[in-house]
């Protein structure tokens, strides 16, 4: 336990740093952009030059760069990530109410890549050079090169469309008024498409890092020593090899992280999912920077706790790490 | 076995590399055989694939070429996937080296930042950056680059960790060379086969973010691009879904033929045997 909080402290540390530069970009972002936020006040609301100066002053705009990176600070501190314009109430509520939803589809679409991945990795791996490995391999290849929105159009128009299996966009059926599982069987029904999508794209990372891992678990002494055993060969590839060569796959789900919010962002625009990526999308087409910047800002917090989690999941799964760290 | 050799005797790569030669092709005669505006209308709207032999591919809403923006969308695709990861792997490479090169204090403050842009969903930022300085392609590129920098970073100081330990570094410190000339001439040059090691996943990432970029309506809105015609054929999905599908699997093609010609050359050269 004690190995999990050095590691944590250290963690949490650095992560303050990485944060703290992140925040320090997206206001540099925020300066660059065209017009403050007294300008997209002005348009919603109309008003004259002297209105816009005492805003500017009463909003602390007008003081030097420095004392509004100061403010800027001190406010999301108080997580106060400041004034939606489109939406008209505060940012953080804004994205808080979206969040469940991204979180929904990341965990979903990062159960599928993960599990299937890892499975068919597995199943390739078992037999390196073997016919059935070199497929997998490329098709994995193949289903990485595919873009996540058009794949996300590819699933509409087949299942959508064609088969009409499943809804073509949205969370959940618009005033269906289902309660309790109904209603979880309806929001299954809607995720289906926008997970398959999301998820297969990332799955063959997953196949062909367990498939790598499992060709180099294969050289090592203690397979040798499992086969001089009389182990059967599907002992040994599941309890030996595979084991071993699960542990890189974890770290990668906490890499994996970001790469799966930036996807998910025009998977959402496609199936309308009202989530993180969708609000990132709508803020692009309304000009609305502190909104864009805001979830940049969650998105990048969001990242950093998910690693954190992964690192303690690993220590605790990897008896070797932190052991030196700990004494160091 | 020459290298050239061992490239040729793998079905994989001599696939990706024909791929990629056709691409090369398309995007160099697109002048030649659809000169012109490719955005301009060229027959009826919404006329299906292989119907009139003048416009095989059909046209689209609004009665342009598909083939002609599929030629011209080729060279989009490539031009900003090639300049995007170019830029990526010299900004990596620069930072990575100052690193590892430089230790201590800017080591620290360089790979935090490496952190920090590792941490952003790298498709947000280029997202957040297209929409606060306006699409155009040098922003696009930038934007793009942006969120590919730091891989290569990583893989440059890990390298020029254990190049600095070697003899011709001490020798070149003996010898009163500048400790940046030192870091940019001696250790950079070795530490290079390891970095453009990653060219092909980076092109590929590259062109597959443009994509999503002009799919959302962040692209240069002069060029055709294949995410904008996808876009542009999401609006008749049901009616006529090729358009959507056509430049779809030419974007599947051109990065799996990134993908598999990048894995032949890194793994029929040195670099490979080098790193392990």
């Amino acid at each position: 336990m004690t190995r999990a909080l050095i590691l944590l402290r250290r963690r949490l540390i650095g992560s303050v740093f990485v944060l703290l530069i992140v925040v320090i970009g997206t206001f540099l972002l925020l300066e660059a952009a065209p017009g403050d936020a007294v300008d997209a006040y002005i348009v919603s609301t109309g008003g004259d030059a002297g209105m816009i100066e005492l805003l500017r002053h009463r909003w602390g705009l007008d003081q030097s760069a420095l004392t509004r990176l100061a403010n800027y600070l001190w406010a999301l501190l108080h997580l106060d990530l400041g004034q939606s314009v489109t939406f008209s109430g505060p940012i953080r509520d804004v994205i808080l109410e979206r969040l469940p939803n991204t979180l929904l589809l990341m965990g979903s679409a990062t159960a599928l890549s993960f599990g299937l991945g890892s499975a068919l990795g597995i199943y390739a791996g078992a037999r390196p050079g073997s016919f059935r490995d070199r497929f997998l391999s490329i098709g994995s290849l193949a289903l990485y090169a595919v873009p996540g929105f058009w794949l996300a159009l590819v699933l509409i128009i087949i299942f959508a469309v064609d088969l009409r299996w499943f809804p073509i966009g949205g969370i959940e059926s618009i005033a269906s008024g289902k309660t309790g599982l109904d209603r979880a069987a309806d929001i299954a029904r809607h995720l289906i498409l926008p997970v398959s999508a999301l998820g297969f794209i990332y799955l063959a990372l997953y196949l062909r890092m367990m498939r790598a891992g499992m060709a180099e678990v294969w050289r090592q002494d203690f397979v040798l020593a499992a086969r001089a055993k009389g182990l059967s060969r599907r002992r040994i590839v599941l309890a030996h090899v595979a084991r071993n060569a699960l542990l890189p796959l974890v770290t990668m789900l906490g890499l994996q992280s970001a790469q799966m919010l930036g996807g998910s962002v025009v998977i959402e625009s496609v199936f309308s999912v009202p989530g993180l990526g969708r609000l990132a999308q709508e803020a692009v087409a309304a000009r609305d920077t502190p909104l864009l910047l805001g979830i940049i800002l969650v998105s990048a917090v969001l990242v950093i706790a998910i690693n954190l989690l992964v690192d303690i999941a690993y220590a605790f799964l990897d008896p070797r790490v932190g052991a030196s760290e700990a004494s160091a | 076995m020459s290298p050239l050799r061992r490239f040729l005797l793998a079905p994989e790569a001599i696939a990706g590399a024909i791929i990629l030669v056709a691409l090369f092709a398309m995007a160099l005669t697109a002048s030649l055989f659809f000169p012109g505006d490719p955005q301009a209308i060229a027959g009826p709207a919404l006329l299906p694939p292989f119907q009139d032999w003048s416009l095989p591919l059909g046209t689209d809403r609004l009665g342009r070429d598909v083939l002609a923006e599929l030629f011209h969308g080729a060279r989009t695709s490539l031009v900003v996937g090639l300049a995007a990861a170019a830029a990526a792997l010299a900004v990596g490479a620069i930072v990575g080296t100052l690193a590892g090169f430089a230790g201590g204090l800017v080591d620290e403050v360089l790979m935090r930042i490496t952190d920090a842009f590792q941490t952003v969903p790298s498709f947000l930022l280029a997202l957040a950056f297209v929409s606060v300085v306006g699409p155009s392609l040098g922003v696009v590129v930038t934007a793009i680059a942006l969120g590919a920098w730091t891989g290569p970073a990583r893989v440059a100081r890990a390298e020029v960790l254990s190049i600095r330990e070697r003899d011709f570094v001490a020798g070149a410190r003996v010898i009163g060379m500048h400790p940046l000339e030192i870091a940019f001439r001696e250790v950079l040059p070795n530490a290079l086969p390891a970095v453009l090691a990653l060219s092909s996943v980076i092109v590929a990432a590259a062109i597959l973010t443009e994509a999503a970029l002009s799919f959302l309506g962040l692209g240069d809105p002069n060029r055709v691009t294949w995410g904008g015609m996808i876009a542009e054929g999401r609006a008749v999905l049901r009616t006529a879904p090729f358009l959507s599908i056509i430049p779809g699997v030419a974007l599947v093609l051109t990065v799996l033929g990134v993908y598999l010609a990048g894995e032949g050359v890194v793994e029929t050269t040195a670099v490979r045997r080098s790193l392990s």
